[in-house]
């Protein structure tokens, strides 16, 4: 009865209430919005570029319109089309290796049973994911240099040729992706030891009491325990398949390769922009591998929610 | 007598899977010793001449121990105060980079956890969606550009003190791990958002919050991409970019000539010194940093 004779508040009156109650928690996300603003959404304008003939004097709105030009002529030219294929091929064999490589040393590790052993090999892999690329490309340059590396000179110590494992295209291609997977293989076990533990130690008795041998379990138990976070993980791989990261490309790279296994697209981005002056068709370029990329994570997300995984987003 | 030979039998196949088993063992511990040198050998090389002499260099002795023993490459990276600029810009940036990033972080997170905030899916996607998308380099470089930031320590403090990824991780652990109850007994006693954000919330994520400070540290101190693309003055270059030029991995510049040929000797000790020292506080953080990012990613995993 009570209950109706309270008259609702007015909408304004509402609205006030609700403000002097939450303008604390929109006054933090005062800075946080500006510094997103500015530097995320504000160069996203900047892509309007790839449909432009740019020009620095007339700035980015000045210049004139060009349709898809800049497309068809990324499109026509085989430099750039090969960029994108070479892109692609090293990130297909990054996960050809750089993916299985993890799952592999997981069990393995997950198999060992001496504790001590078990950390400092853990120790010890971990190490390279927190090199930078430089570094980590110093190490490998002063190994394998032709002349003066270490692996060279063993080589020819005992009798071998010189291999010029940094200059033959060929060759730089194993070595890029070999040292992906030393830099990433062992901080990627993580997510999978995680996995393992979470395996019901009862399906291992059952494995035992059915007579089951230690790689007998590791094909029905292990593995299938960790399937759902292998495809999750292998989704999210697919979805980067075009993204290529600069800084791993550019440190390995030299003369002999910059034009041929290591042209890549943040490469080419880099140096037909940056260093050439042609923006407009180093944007385009950069706009065609930033949407390809949200489509294929937007349709790796539905996969993986349509398996029963959680998803990305 | 049937009994008997079923016990036998059982009782090797024991020991037949028992060595089958050890043999298993023996396979794995070899594979993961091997992987585990593998991780380390690059380094120790490099390790190693750097404590060498110019000459063990030079006539190619040193493989994974110093041969004759010497800090000459340290003292003269020491002494070069080029050298001494790089660490100084890199620190600086580095924690300028990482203060800021955590303010960021904190803000942003904090509101993100309120379920009655009106708006807060729409900021939730507006820093999500830039982990997906973005203007690439050159929108941001001519960004940079219009605010007068190129050649500046601001440019590698600035753009990418925003961290989308580091956001949800935040929020995800102040969701999961404060009771909402200890928040409303501190608005009970009075305190407004910002006293229960500094005296209840963020004394109960030391952890995460050292996480995120690690990286953010470690991130910034490993990048050396953006200071390629922003500084070309070389009294501004962060450590990371000091080495890649000094290492000669510009294949277009003229640098290259200077790292080459003309003092190869000095060059070579002194190239591995730089190494060195430019990982040495990723080293001496190492504890740390494992036991800390090891967190992060369980985290993140959660959701993300």
């Amino acid at each position: 009865m009570s209950v109706k004779t309270v008259v609702p508040p007015k909408r304004r009156q509402r609205f006030s209430v609700y403000m002097s109650r939450y303008w604390p928690l929109y006054c933090m996300l005062i800075l946080p919005t500006a510094f997103c603003l500015l530097f995320k959404y504000w160069p996203m304008t900047g892509l309007v570029m790839a449909f432009k003939n740019f020009k620095m004097m007339r700035g980015i709105w000045g210049s004139a319109w060009n349709g898809l030009d800049n497309f068809r002529y990324l499109f026509s030219r085989p430099e750039s089309v090969g960029v994108i294929l070479q892109t692609l091929k090293l990130n297909l064999l990054d996960l050809l290796f750089g993916f299985t490589m993890p799952i592999i040393l997981s069990i393995l590790l997950n198999e060992v049973r001496s504790k001590a052993f078990k950390r400092i090999t853990q120790t010890v892999i971990y190490l390279p994911h927190f090199l930078s690329w430089v570094i980590i490309a110093s190490l490998f340059i002063m190994l394998l240099r032709t002349e003066t590396g270490m692996i060279n000179i063993i080589a020819s110590n005992m009798g071998g040729k010189k291999v010029p494992y940094l200059e033959d295209n060929f060759l730089w291609q194993v070595v890029y992706i070999f040292i992906g997977v030393w830099q990433s293989m062992g901080w990627g076990t993580i997510i999978y030891l995680a996995a393992i533990t979470g395996i019901s130690a009862e399906l291992y008795e059952a494995a035992t009491v059915d007579g089951a041998g230690r790689f007998a379990k590791i094909w029905h138990v292990t593995l299938p325990g960790i399937r759902g976070t292998i495809v999750t993980l292998l989704i999210m791989n697919l979805g980067r398949i075009l993204g290529s990261s600069f800084e791993r490309v550019n440190s390995l790279s030299n003369p002999y390769v910059v034009l041929k296994s290591a042209n890549v697209i943040s490469t080419y981005i880099y140096r037909v922009g940056l260093a050439n002056g042609k923006y407009h068709y180093a944007t385009a370029m950069g706009l065609f591998q930033n949407v390809i990329g949200i489509i294929l994570i937007l349709i790796a997300d539905r996969a993986a929610k349509a398996m029963g995984e959680s998803g990305l987003i | 007598m049937e009994t008997n030979m079923e016990r036998s039998k059982r009782k090797h196949r024991a020991i037949h899977q028992s060595a089958g088993s050890r043999a298993f063992d023996i396979i794995i511990h070899v594979i993961l010793i091997i992987v585990g040198l593998l991780c380390l050998l690059p380094f120790l090389h490099v390790a190693a001449m750097s404590f060498s002499s110019n000459g063990a260099v030079i006539s190619q002795r040193v493989f994974f121990l110093p041969v004759e023993f010497s800090l000459d490459g340290y003292k003269m990276v020491i002494q070069d105060p080029s050298m001494m600029r790089s660490l100084w810009i890199t620190v600086l940036v580095t924690v300028g980079f990482t203060a800021l990033g955590m303010i960021l972080s904190i803000l942003a997170a904090y509101p993100l956890t309120k379920k009655a905030l009106k708006g807060r899916g729409f900021f939730a996607f507006l820093y999500m969606f830039t982990m997906y998308f973005g203007g690439g380099l050159i929108p941001e470089y001519l960004l940079m550009n219009d605010l007068k930031m190129l050649n500046t320590v601001w440019s590698l403090i600035l753009p990418l003190s925003f961290s989308a990824y580091n956001i949800i991780i935040l929020r995800s652990f102040m969701q999961s791990s404060i009771p909402d109850s200890l928040e409303e007994a501190a608005f009970l006693d009075g305190a407004s958002y910002w006293g229960v954000l500094f005296r209840v919330v963020l004394p109960l994520s030391t952890p995460v919050l050292a996480t995120l400070c690690l990286f953010f540290a470690v991130g910034r101190w490993n990048a050396y991409g953006d200071a390629l693309y922003y500084i070309s003055s070389s009294k501004l270059y962060p450590l990371q970019l000091k080495l890649y030029y000094l290492m000669g991995m510009a294949s277009d510049a003229a640098t290259l000539a200077e790292g080459g040929s003309t003092n190869y000797v000095t060059g070579e000790v002194v190239k591995a010194t730089c190494v060195m020292f430019a990982t040495l506080p990723i080293i001496i953080l190492y504890p740390f940093l494992q036991r800390y990012f090891v967190t992060g990613i369980m985290i993140g995993a959660v959701k993300g």
